[in-house]
């Protein structure tokens, strides 16, 4: 029982970890049909950016000191992601090819910049020292720093809900991700829509990339495609385009990762890639997402 | 009064010259049909007038040009659209397909209900699960509840059984009183009702232009459109 509380936990905070990356993912993909595969490349923006923070400007490992890292991280991330779209998305309009192909150049360009002038060597980022806590439920002892991850992606997921469900820009993101020609035919600068997402993707991404670097230990240019692996399994099994999707999709791969790690040590990600082919066998649309026309 | 005028629109779709020299003009205050077989590029004139299809030649709405523009500036210069496949989100709600639309200060939600008081009664409802009229309806009423100098609307009885191509009927014929409007239409019945103007259109140009009188001869009709519309 304890065990089973102690996966489930981390399997649940690993999820949050994996939702981060995989939200922006899923609605930049959604909305503009773009394959990111810079997407990892912003999680390591952010974590660097986190990086610099906490170790340039603050010099303490407070948590406020952290969380603010964090959200500067987060915010460095989205604005990298939105001049990588206004510079290069943008002027590939409807190429998605391309587009993808773009995206494939910055991460490796970006990943060979960053590993040569830091090296591709683990840099400590400073963690509050409660992160290695542990609190007791029944008899099983879960890290505290799970429970911060866990609350970011909450936070998060409520932001992403309430933009999309209450305001404009929302309403457009939205329809967009589901027509974005008739968006169009309505009147609307939907270019405003897509700017808006790669912020907000890449806001979340550098979120998760600081998160990581604390779950990992520290922060290398490597961490970009591992985690935006997981990120691409993340949204096609919860369906391109849906967040709750991605929120559920997140939370089924970090448990079931962590449970079959336990019990037969190694086979997890091999797990993981079945549950995707399985998916995609069932629902290619993903648990979530819409048959597209 | 013109509102809107082509000049020598031709459009390519993969390699196949769909529009050839399409020339007319759209008089104001007044309900045009566009005519024609299947295929022959109604949809796509409409489309190219959008934007949606690149095109060469000259399209001016209200004396301005508007061809090469993106779709959007081109819509809000005044231009409000009903396309042939509907095209709703049907994972938004009736209400949020209606907002979305919205592009004036005043929408006029009053018009949109009273002609059609259904769509008042599901504004929560999943636009994927209205039946097709009332999808149809709300295509139209996002169209209507913005001011708009011409209204473009590709075959709004298509695919609606007989009941509902009479309620559309009537709530277009309540509209094309006082709006300027461009109707692909292939209900014959429906054109003669509300239309002041006639284009017949075949293989990617306009061949006949004049009064909707000319459908009460059957030969016109046999020799311009075929044995009978699909519905008449
Ligand atoms: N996306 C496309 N790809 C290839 N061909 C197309 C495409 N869109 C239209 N066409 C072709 O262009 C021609 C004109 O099509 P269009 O839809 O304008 O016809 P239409 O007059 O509206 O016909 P209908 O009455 O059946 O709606 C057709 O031959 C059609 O096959
Ligand atoms: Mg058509």
């Amino acid at each position: 029982m304890d065990t089973f509380v102690l996966i489930s936990i981390t399997g649940v905070g690993l999820g949050a970890l994996y939702f981060l990356v995989a939200s922006g993912l899923s609605l930049i993909y959604g909305l503009m049909g773009v394959l990111n595969f810079a997407h990892g490349t912003f999680l390591v923006v952010g974590a660097f950016v986190g990086l610099w923070m906490s170790t340039q400007v603050f010099h303490t490992n407070s948590t406020f000191a952290f969380i603010v890292s964090m959200i500067v991280g987060g915010i460095g991330a989205g604005i990298f992601a939105l001049i990588m779209e206004q510079l290069l998305i943008t002027r590939l309009y409807n190429r998605h090819i391309d587009q993808a192909l773009v995206t494939v150049g910055v991460a490796l360009v970006v990943g060979a910049v960053l590993g040569g002038w830091f090296t591709n060597d683990l840099r400590l980022l400073p963690t509050p020292p409660w992160f290695i806590n542990t609190v007791t439920i029944g008899k099983a002892f879960i890290p505290v720093d799970r429970f911060l991850y866990i609350l970011t992606a909450l936070a998060l997921l409520g932001i992403f809900v309430g933009i999309l469900k209450f305001t404009r820009i929302g309403l457009i993101i939205r329809a967009g991700v589901e027509n974005r020609t008739m968006v169009t035919a309505l009147g609307i600068n939907v270019k405003r829509a897509f700017s808006a997402v790669f912020f907000l993707g890449g806001f979340a991404a550098g979120v998760g990339g600081v998160l990581i670097a604390a779950y990992q230990g520290g922060v290398t240019p490597l961490m970009a495609g591992s985690w935006l692996i997981y990120g691409f399994i993340v949204v096609v099994i919860g369906g391109m385009g849906s967040i709750g999707g991605s929120a559920v999709a997140a939370l089924l791969i970090g448990i079931t990762k962590q449970f079959v790690n336990y019990y037969i040590p190694g086979l997890g990600d091999f797990v993981v890639v079945i549950l995707l082919v399985a998916v995609l066998l069932v629902r290619p649309q993903g648990l979530f997402g819409k048959v597209s026309a | 009064m013109s509102v809107l005028s082509l000049k020598d629109v031709h459009v390519y779709i993969q390699g196949s010259h769909v529009l050839r020299g399409v020339t007319f003009e759209i008089p104001s205050n007044k309900v045009t049909a566009l005519l024609g077989r299947n295929g022959v590029g109604k949809s796509t004139t409409l489309k190219a007038i959008m934007g949606l299809r690149q095109s060469t030649g000259e399209i001016t709405l209200d004396g301005k040009s508007i061809h090469g523009k993106p779709t959007y500036q081109i819509v809000r210069t005044g231009i409000g659209y009903v396309p042939e496949d509907r095209e709703i989100f049907s994972m938004l709600s009736v209400k949020d397909n209606l907002n979305i639309a919205v592009r004036d200060s005043e929408p006029n939600f009053d018009l949109v209900y009273s002609l059609f008081p259904e769509l008042k009664t599901r504004t929560a409802q999943r636009a994927g699960t209205l039946s097709g009229g009332q999808q149809q309806m709300v295509a139209i009423s996002r169209a209507l509840l913005n001011r708009n100098q011409i209204l473009l609307i590709d075959e709004p009885t298509k695919g609606l059984a007989p009941k509902l191509v009479t309620e559309v009927a009537e709530s277009l014929a309540r509209v094309a009183g006082e709006s300027t409007m461009l109707l692909v239409e292939q209900n014959l019945a429906l054109v003669k009702r509300v239309a002041e103007h006639i284009l017949i259109m075949d293989q990617g140009k306009i061949i006949f232009q004049g009064e909707p009188s000319h459908l009460e001869d059957a030969d016109f009709v046999h020799s311009m459109l075929g044995v009978g519309g699909r519905h008449n």
